[in-house]
Order: structure tokens, then C-alpha cells, then sequence
């Protein structure tokens, strides 16, 4: 069993922080299939549509009948370690400072063997399940875990590693009066968070459950307003260094198209959605990006969520749905500013939410509290685009299938 | 078809140039060295060799074509043999048929590697493509991480112990003191196999090769091409190869050999009691164990007690990798592929001075190379006899 991971001790400021270094991150085109399926939490390898022969390692041609019609698919996850090592003595300065390492081969039920990484509480002649996730290069790495879960598995060293797990970590929420902060603070502090802290921008307009949130322990609320550069860096002085994880809500959305809206709105919305996550990427990346080896609560994640309508205009919130495209754009660039320091980047996108600028839509709509469920299953599993709710995943597929399919449907004459 | 025979082609001049932890020095220079010191025995000037075999990971940019001109070559036979520690034998296969054609008359076969501060490393992160996707990002122990999971499972399979693979690493160890090119100078016991540090579990220091820089030559030429030279020759009695055998299999527990070691006999016209000496490929014991194995010397899984009841020593019932092997005399990379051979045409040619096995006259090397993933993926073996002495 897992051995419980205990809270860091207070650091010492005269020591050297651990610089930030990362697995092997070259990966052959192929293999970013693996790195894909691990962003969405899927568990994919390449079927080859001829002969139906699963493949690994990643390749351009089927090994059994030479097939190049080779398909990443969903695969069933189960197998057996057939082999383990622990490994102490390696080249890269990654996993020199991260020594023993354990890794083994598991033979998939499905057929190929494949080398992974090894939870502590699996050993030769287990069977096991296997799991895709992203490393610190941000690639996709395999580790074979356990079947049933243990209470603090989620602890182990190495599989920490591929997580943004929020225990004993520190996480600022930006706004206090998004509907979805509640659940969230509600459970980040149940995985264990150290510290919540959560921003407010307008102290004269305080929501209902304002004083509720500010009398919580392991709560403090702060002064932040995403649309004020000065007031980003304010607060960034004062908690960027211990800030481990930061979850963007702050938004701003008005109903409407693009030909009768008020470009005050669109301005709002611009300022707030695309130019607001710049700021905090500005003012507490840097920071958090210099922090990503520093122990237990080392920084891990930056957290956006975002309209599903980043990918797909939605005609009735044309506005809005340009300020979502801009702040998607914008996290994809970051993912490559902070690539360097292994600081995850997580969108997680949701259909239209339950509350009151979605007011005249039908169901389904997504509640806060299952809003909150996702932005925590996305950083306990460590993934990098979650889609929230019914409408958000059906949008996701219908864009994955054909763009230009679903910008029709989206923007009238589907039937 | 029957497979014909090397009748008329000989091998010849087993050169070795000394190994070197570290060296700021370049393939090219060290396969120069090795070249000059082939075409020095054999009385030819570097534009009159007309066949010319090169092994190396670390030529990089260049290849075996830009070497000809770097080193002032004209050869009408050029190849270029990437196989590393299967290199030697496919580089003597390929070398050999093509002189019995008449394609060539002399083919110079040569392997060499630098090892500059580093360089291991970089070789390692971009060894082959699934490597880099599947492999080297989990925990970056390279082969020795990689190798280690197939001792892993060989022992769980076939009972095999450390001490097993320890008997391997310091029987050859005993040899190296006899081999001055060795880089490895002191005694090895068991007790100090068994307690050295771990670099991978099951493998500790004892079971890893030193990588180093340095180069292994020898000639391939017509009977009498050799006679007129005043060359001692060795015959070539057999050979075999063979590329990912098994693949359905889970992990490694067997090597291509075992495609292929009949016809290896056959073609020989002897069986595993003929052989003198034998020099496998030792990346890691366990590998020489699956030979012992694969090659017919024991049944499958009775390598362990096979190492338990011979001694695999110079002046022992078994002797087997007389000059140290890589273990003890370093691997100079794709060099690893050819110091076995280069060896064995000392032994069964009278010249291996301090390591001489006594009256030996037939000698099997194999050959194994490449993990491109998670197994070794070529094999090659050849039985070279001396009679030609």
C-alpha cells in the first residue's frame, strides 16, 4: 500500500530551489497519438482497420499485415506485469534527481507488450490496469496502477509525477463570485488542499455566500480583478510564490450576436475571458514556472475554464463565444511558454452552465457543483482538455468529427 | 537450396586498438587506426584496398562514403553493417561472399566508436525511434534498464540467481587479466559481484559493460591471397543471422539463434562438442546464459546450472569469452559486435598470446544487437576453424 504522503516542512529560504527539469520529451509523430489520448484521459492505441491487430510502440505501418490503415481507438486497459525493474542509475538529469525508479513490461490483454511506469503497489505477476498520462515533458507516458483503487494511491511518487494532484498543495481561485467557486473550494480542501485562496474584485458587491466562503479554514479571501493589470500584480507579489495552482473563473458573459451587441460588451468580455488569463499567465506564471521541481507543493497547474463554444461559435453569444476562442488560443500558446518548466496548462470546457446568462436556455446545463467535479478529476488525473456535461461532449465529438459539420449545425440548416 | 560453402575465403589479421574510458578523439580516427594497422599486416597501401566494411554508431554526419574519402580510400566494395553487437559476424558473412564472388579481392572490416564526456547519453536518448517513444522516457536507464527486465523474467522462468550471472562476470573477469587491452586490471570476485551497487535491479555494476572508446579490424581475403601475404588465416565453417525471431514473443527469453543454430551445425558439419571456444555477446550475462542455451550447448532454461557445473575460464572445460568480453575489456561501441570474433581468429590462429586456449582449432562467436524496443533484435553466430595454420 501506498504510504500516505505527508505535508511538506516549511521551506527553507536560504537553500537553492530545485530547478525545473524534464523527462525525454522527443517524440516521433506517430507517438503524439499516445500524448493526445492521455490530454482527454482516454486509453487509445493504434487498431489496424485491415487485420484489427493492436499496436505499440506507435507505428506507420501495421506489424502483422503491413497495413498502413492504422487507427488510434479506445483499448481495453487490462494486462499483467510480466517483468520490473528499479532502475538506479540513469543519464538524464530528470531521473538522476528522482532515483530508483521503477518500471516494468506489461503484457495488454489486448496483445502488444509495453514498458511503463510502475505504481508502488503493483508487482510482477499482477494483473493491472493500465492508464495513459502526460509527463512533465507533456508527453504521453504509460503507468500501470492497480486494479482496485487504495485510498492514498494517488500519493505515490511516480504517479504524482503525471498528476496535478491538489493535496498539500495551494490553489488561488479568481473570482469569489462565480457560482462554481463554492463546490470547488468545497473539493480542493476535501483532496487535501494546504491553502484556498480566492479572489474578489468588487468589495462593495459582495455575492450571498460571500461571508460563508471567507469564515472557511484554510480560506482567505484576496483582492483581484482580472481586468486590472496592477491589481494582477498586486496579488502576485504578495501570493505568486506560493501559489501552486491557480483556477481561472473569473468571466464575463452577455447574451447576444455580433450585429446587434454593444462592443462595450464584447470589450467586457474580451478584457475580462482572453485579456484576464493573460494577465495572471503574465503576472504568476513566471513564478509558478520556476517552481514546478520545488517538493510536495511544487507548482503544477494553471486551470482555464472555458465555453465549449471556444471551438465553435455559438450565434446566440457571438461575443462571448469570440472572447472563449481568444482565451483557447491564448492557453495553447502558453502550453508552449510553460512547456520548458512542465507547468500544465488545463482547459476545462463546459456547455452553457446553470445560472442566470443561460437562463432562457433548455436543459441540460451544467451545474457548478459538476463543474467543479471536473476541474477536480481534471487535475487529480492530470489531464489537459476536459469537456464538462452532456452538450460540451457531444460538441467535442461532432468538432472532432467535422468542423465544418457542426459550424453548420451550430449556426442553423441542420435539421 | 543447401547453402554453399565459404570454401576459398579466409579471415585474417585480428586487430585491436586499446580501449579508452574517455576520448576527445573521433570514430574516424579511430577506425583509421585500426585500418592502418590492417593494411600494415597485410602490405597494402590505403588506395589498393578494395573492400572496405564499417560498423559505428558515432560517425554522425558521415557515413561509411563519406569515410572513404576522409581516408584516402578507393574501394569498389563499400558496406555498411548497423547491427551493433551482431555487426562482426554479419559484417564477415557479407565480406565473405562477396570475395567468393570475385566482387573484391580484400575487404578491410573495421568497427570503432568514440566516447567523448556525454555522448553516451545523446546516443541513448535517440537510439532508435521506438526507443525514444517507448522506452528511454521511463526512467531513461537505457539498455541497461531495458536488459535488466529481461533478466527479470528469465529468472522468475528458468530459477536463474545473481550468483548464476556472477559466475559468468568473474570466470571472464579471470581472462581479462590475462588480455592487455583489457580495460577492467583487477581480480572480480563473487562476493564482490554479489554487493557491488545496484543500477538496475536485478543488475548491479558487475553485470553492465564500461562503455569506451576504441577500435576491432580484421581482413577477409582469398586462401591464397593470405598464403601469398604470409597471413595466418582461419576458414570460415558456417554462418547464420536472423532479425526480430519471435516477435509474438511477450518478453525475451530466447534469441534468434534458435531460428537458425541447426543449419549452423549442419553447415559445419559438427555439433556443440567440436567447439574449442566460444565467444558470445556479453552486453549482460544473462545474455551469454540464453547463448549457452539458444546456441545448443545446454537445453533451454539449464543455463544456470550449466554455469554451475563448468568452468568458464581460460584453462577451463568450457573456455568462453577468453579475452574478457565487453564486461571486462570494455565496450567500445559497435567494437562490442567484433571483439569476439576478432578474438576467436587469435585463438584458432595461435596468436592470442596471454588468453590462448591450448589446441584450439575450432571457435563459434555470436553475435546480438539492437534493442531497438524492449528486446535484442539481431543475432548472428559463425564457427571459424584454424586448419589453415
Amino acid at each position: 500500500m501506498t504510504d500516505k504522503l505527508l505535508p511538506p516542512k516549511k521551506k527553507n529560504p536560504q537553500l537553492r530551489q530545485r530547478v525545473p527539469t524534464l523527462p525525454p520529451a522527443m517524440r516521433s509523430r506517430a507517438a503524439l497519438g499516445l500524448t493526445a489520448a492521455a490530454a482527454r484521459g482516454e486509453f487509445s492505441l493504434q487498431h489496424c482497420e485491415d487485420c484489427g491487430a493492436v499496436q505499440y510502440p506507435p507505428r506507420d505501418a501495421c506489424s502483422s499485415c503491413l497495413s498502413v490503415k492504422l487507427s488510434w481507438r479506445e483499448t481495453g486497459r487490462q494486462g499483467k506485469l510480466i517483468a520490473e525493474t528499479r532502475i538506479h542509475a540513469s543519464p538524464d538529469p530528470y531521473y538522476r534527481e528522482r532515483l530508483p525508479w521503477r518500471s516494468g513490461l506489461v503484457r495488454l490483454d489486448a496483445g502488444p507488450t509495453v514498458l511503463c511506469h510502475l505504481h508502488g503497489d503493483v508487482g510482477r505477476g499482477d494483473t493491472l490496469r493500465m492508464d495513459l498520462k502526460l509527463d512533465k515533458a507533456g508527453q504521453g507516458a504509460m503507468i500501470a496502477l492497480p486494479v482496485e483503487r487504495t485510498p492514498d494511491m494517488a500519493d505515490d511518487p511516480q504517479l504524482r509525477s503525471l498528476t496535478a494532484d491538489p493535496k498539500h498543495r495551494r490553489i488561488l481561485i479568481t473570482d469569489i463570485r462565480s457560482p462554481m467557486t463554492r463546490p470547488l473550494i468545497d473539493g480542493l480542501l476535501a483532496a487535501g488542499a494546504a491553502h484556498v485562496f480566492v479572489g474578489q474584485s468588487e468589495s462593495w458587491r459582495r455575492g450571498s455566500d460571500h461571508e460563508a466562503i471567507a469564515a472557511l479554514d484554510k480560506v482567505s479571501v484576496v483582492q483581484l480583478d482580472v481586468t486590472d493589470a496592477s491589481s494582477v500584480q498586486r496579488l502576485a507579489a504578495e501570493i505568486g510564490g506560493k501559489t501552486d495552482i491557480l483556477i481561472n473563473t473569473a468571466r464575463f458573459v452577455r447574451p447576444g450576436g455580433v450585429l446587434g451587441a454593444d462592443t462595450v460588451f464584447a470589450r467586457e468580455e474580451f478584457e475580462t475571458n482572453a485579456l484576464g488569463l493573460m494577465r495572471l499567465a503574465q503576472a504568476f506564471g513566471p513564478g509558478m514556472a520556476s517552481r514546478t521541481a520545488d517538493g510536495v507543493n511544487s507548482a503544477v497547474a494553471l486551470v482555464n475554464l472555458l465555453s465549449v463554444h471556444a471551438l465553435s461559435a455559438d450565434p446566440h453569444y457571438g461575443a462571448f463565444s469570440a472572447s472563449q476562442s481568444a482565451a483557447l488560443s491564448i492557453s495553447q500558446t502558453l502550453r508552449s511558454e510553460f512547456r520548458s518548466s512542465g507547468l500544465r496548462v488545463i482547459n476545462v470546457f463546459t456547455g452553457p452552465t446553470d445560472d442566470e446568462w443561460h437562463q432562457p436556455l433548455p436543459p441540460p446545463k451544467v451545474p457548478p457543483k459538476a463543474l467543479a467535479k471536473s476541474v477536480l478529476t481534471a487535475l487529480g488525473e492530470g489531464l489537459e482538455d476536459v469537456f464538462c456535461g452532456d452538450v460540451a461532449k457531444d460538441l467535442q465529438e461532432r468538432w472532432r468529427k467535422d468542423a465544418k459539420v457542426l459550424e453548420r449545425e451550430l449556426t442553423g440548416g441542420g435539421a | 537450396m543447401k547453402r554453399q560453402s565459404y570454401e576459398g575465403v579466409v579471415v585474417t589479421a585480428p586487430v585491436s586498438v586499446p580501449y579508452v574510458r574517455y576520448s576527445q578523439e573521433t570514430a574516424h580516427w579511430w577506425i583509421a587506426r585500426a585500418l592502418k594497422q590492417l593494411l600494415d599486416v597485410a602490405g597494402l597501401s590505403p588506395r589498393e584496398l578494395d573492400g572496405f566494411s564499417v560498423s559505428s554508431f558515432t560517425l554522425f554526419p558521415d557515413t561509411p562514403v563519406g569515410l572513404t574519402q576522409h581516408l584516402g580510400l578507393s574501394p569498389r566494395w563499400l558496406d555498411s553493417i548497423p547491427m551493433g553487437g551482431a555487426s562482426g559476424v554479419v559484417a564477415l558473412r557479407r565480406a565473405a561472399r562477396a570475395v567468393q564472388a570475385g566482387d573484391v579481392d580484400v575487404v578491410a572490416c573495421v568497427a570503432g566508436d568514440a566516447n567523448r564526456i556525454d555522448s553516451f547519453r545523446q546516443l541513448l536518448s535517440s537510439f532508435s525511434r521506438f526507443a525514444m517513444d517507448a522506452s528511454y522516457p521511463y526512467g531513461s536507464g537505457g539498455p541497461n534498464a531495458s536488459f535488466a527486465l529481461i533478466a527479470d523474467a528469465y529468472m522468475a522462468e528458468y530459477g536463474a540467481t545473481r550468483e548464476d550471472f556472477g559466475r559468468i562476470a568473474v570466470a571472464q573477469r579471470a581472462n581479462a587479466l590475462h588480455y592487455p587491452n583489457a580495460i577492467m586490471k583487477s581480480p572480480l570476485t563473487l562476493e564482490q559481484y554479489l554487493s557491488a551497487r545496484p543500477i538496475s535491479e536485478p543488475f548491479g555494476l558487475f553485470d553492465c559493460v564500461m562503455p569506451c572508446a576504441g577500435a576491432e579490424g580484421f581482413l577477409v581475403m582469398r586462401e591464397d591471397e593470405a598464403q601469398r601475404r604470409g597471413l595466418a588465416y582461419a576458414r570460415i565453417a558456417s554462418t547464420i543471422e536472423r532479425h526480430n525471431a519471435f516477435p509474438e514473443d511477450p518478453v525475451q527469453l530466447r534469441g534468434g539463434w534458435v531460428m537458425d543454430v541447426d543449419e549452423l551445425y549442419e553447415m559445419a558439419e559438427c555439433g556443440p562438442d567440436a567447439i574449442d571456444v566460444l565467444e558470445t555477446y556479453d552486453d549482460y550475462p544473462v545474455i551469454s546464459m540464453m547463448q549457452f542455451e539458444d546456441l545448443g550447448f545446454c537445453a533451454k532454461g539449464e543455463g544456470p546450472q550449466f554455469v554451475r557445473d563448468r568452468d568458464l575460464t581460460i584453462d577451463g572445460d568450457f573456455p568462453h569469452n577468453t579475452s574478457g568480453g565487453q564486461l571486462s575489456a570494455g565496450q567500445a561501441g559497435a567494437a562490442g559486435g567484433y571483439l569476439g570474433l576478432v578474438e576467436a581468429i587469435r585463438q584458432v590462429t595461435g596468436q592470442a598470446a596471454g588468453t590462448q586456449v591450448a589446441e584450439a582449432k575450432t571457435a563459434m562467436v555470436s553475435g546480438f544487437g539492437m534493442i531497438n524496443y524492449d528486446r535484442g533484435l539481431c543475432s548472428s553466430a559463425a564457427i571459424i576453424t584454424g586448419a589453415g595454420r
